[in-house]
């Protein structure tokens, strides 16, 4: 770390987002994941000579939208061009992307960082298509190409060289995330490569004003893997730098494996991309009345449905801030509320028991069957002291590994919470007889023996005796 | 200033083509001839011109997100060199 101290880091990110358009951006090909290798493909796609490509209307909007959304001005006119370069993932030796008039620029977001928000830049977003997949054959004998991701649209979100740390980079990249999930426009997972993130990295003395010289990180698959390949490469630079040596600007490949950077030679040369207007694809122009209906179009995002959460329900910003960071769980969370007025309690239930429940099995919320009304309808149980708050665990339990309704769970297992005072006090009474010693050491002063009291009639009740009203009781009793 | 020899030796180098020494000289001559060609267009008087990036008077030409039938993996590979596993095979490459 002392290494670190010395240097100021300074990183760009480059995030390509899939748009889930049905169909590809120049054809009618299938979008959809996961078909047989080829399948989805066309002789626009496969790029024969002589078709003509023509631009999906959907792709358009969800990249205006997804613009607005990150704060950038959309452009009146833009237009595609031709980005040469010549690799067995582009069938037609060029990828149609936008140049020097992308459809958005000068955006930004805001993210939270250690309890500061800060404003991170967004230069630009545009729109191009996406390239084949390519399988590598053991031993060198050659490589496979499945062109069904050929032409799948994308947006290309490129970053002000404003983030300081690897942290702010994974705070931008999730917040980016949120972003594009609560738009509508990709389904943004990075393990299927529907977000997929590049950075530009590098190290300067403290003070000084100049960048230093940036290599390239690709391959970081995951929002672990963007941080670690950061923590990395920000080391191997700091270490260079401290002993005299020059950083080259290079392409570096993170390898999560053996958990460090390695250089990609041989990328350099092809650089030279001689971009120039694509003629088949006339220019786009977005007037007035397509513009606000687009922005009509953007539902309320996550800043502004923190900030709601804080307002309306009381919320700690942390716990809006995590709730509203997915927007699934956010809806999950106002499903919730039409059942029960006790939002911070909901709140605790996700942030606590779901939250720990999703991350210890690997699950995403659409995974689990349990809805925001369970929880609702189980944390009314709770307030009307149906069931008590130990009770509820297992209920909780019960609801994420079944989908049962919490009133459902707690008639088949019998977990109506005993809250009959008479039914408490003879099980009070009996288990005080068995345990003479404990009430002497009570008597004594040990207040700790009341707690051994209170489980052992707890245990006679399977937990469903009222625990109000069993200390209540049991002090009487004892006291008395 | 035309199309040198260091050109054509970059941009077949972008495009993976081994060209022999005489190819080079051959290209070389034949870009040139076509560039000389298309300055003619220089001859043209632009002054107050706006500079424009497609000549037809067209814009928003799009279709509906809809999926159409593509094409049988026969047809896909039927002009593929080699194919492995409905797949496309090519020279090894390395990242």
């Amino acid at each position: 770390m002392s290494l670190l101290n010395k240097f100021e880091t300074v990183v760009g990110l480059e995030v390509h987002v899939e748009l889930h358009t049905r169909s590809k951006i120049f054809c009618g090909c299938s979008t959809s994941f996961g078909a047989p290798p080829n399948t989805h493909t066309c002789p626009i796609c496969l790029g024969h000579p002589g078709v003509l490509p023509v631009l999906n209307r959907q792709a358009v909007e969800y990249a205006m939208k997804a613009a607005m959304a990150i704060n950038c001005e959309v452009a009146e006119w833009c237009k595609f061009d031709r980005k040469n370069y010549f690799y067995p993932d582009s069938p037609k030796a060029y990828q149609i992307s936008q140049y020097d008039q992308p459809i958005g620029q000068n955006g930004w977001i805001d993210i939270e960082v250690n309890g500061a928000t800060k404003r991170i830049g967004i230069t630009r977003l545009h729109l191009e298509e996406d390239a084949g997949k390519l399988t590598h054959i053991d031993g060198g004998l050659g490589s496979l190409v499945d062109f069904n991701r050929v032409g799948t649209p994308l947006l290309e979100i490129v970053s002000e060289p404003d983030i300081r740390s690897p942290e702010e980079a994974k705070a931008y990249l999730e917040k980016l995330k949120a972003i594009m999930q609560y738009c509508n426009v990709s389904d943004v997972k990075m393990e299927q490569g529907s977000l997929r993130c590049d950075a530009n990295i590098s190290l300067r003395p403290h003070g000084q004003e100049q960048f230093g010289t940036r290599a390239e990180l690709k391959n970081m698959n995951s929002f672990r893997g963007v941080l670690r390949g950061l923590e990395y490469e920000q080391l191997r630079q700091a270490d260079i730098l401290e002993n005299g040596g020059l950083v080259l600007q290079e392409t570096r490949r993170w390898d999560e494996g053996q958990g460090r950077t390695i250089s990609m030679r041989g990328k350099e040369e092809a650089h030279d991309y001689r971009y120039f207007p694509d003629p088949d694809l006339v220019r786009i122009h977005i007037d007035e009345e397509w513009r606000s209906r687009v922005r009509d179009s953007i539902p309320e995002l996550p800043d502004a449905r923190q900030a709601r959460y804080v307002e309306e329900y009381g919320l700690p910003s942390y716990d809006a801030g995590v709730l509203t960071a997915s927007m699934k769980l956010a809806d999950f969370f106002e499903d919730s509320l039409r059942f029960t007025s006790d939002a911070k309690a909901s709140a605790n239930w996700i942030m606590g028991e779901l939250l720990a429940y999703l991350n210890a099995n690997g699950l995403e919320l659409e995974d689990v069957k349990m809805t925001g009304q369970g929880l609702g309808e189980m944390i009314a149980l709770i307030g009307k002291g149906t069931i008590s708050t130990k009770i509820a665990k297992t209920v909780f339990k019960g609801m994420v590994e079944t989908g049962k309704s919490p009133q459902q769970i707690v008639e088949e297992q019998g977990l109506v919470q005993i809250s009959d005072e008479g039914a408490i006090l003879s099980i009070v009474d009996a288990v005080i007889a068995a345990n003479p010693q404990s009430v002497e050491d009570f008597r004594n002063g040990k207040d700790k023996a009341i707690g051994f009291l209170v489980g052992q009639i707890m245990k006679e009740t399977k937990g469903k005796a009222n625990p109000g009203l069993v200390n209540k009781l049991l002090t009487d009793r004892l006291k008395g | 200033m035309g199309i040198t020899v260091k050109d054509v030796e970059h941009v077949a180098n972008l495009a993976r083509l081994d060209l022999s020494e005489q190819e080079t000289e051959q290209f070389t001559g034949q870009l040139n001839a076509i560039l000389q060609y298309a300055d003619k267009l220089n001859e043209l008087e632009t002054t107050g011109v706006e500079p424009t990036s497609h000549v037809l008077p067209l814009f928003n030409v799009m279709r509906d997100d809809e999926v159409h039938v593509s094409l049988s993996i026969e047809e896909v590979l039927a002009n593929a060199p080699e194919e492995e596993d409905g797949q496309f095979k090519v020279p090894a490459v390395f990242e």
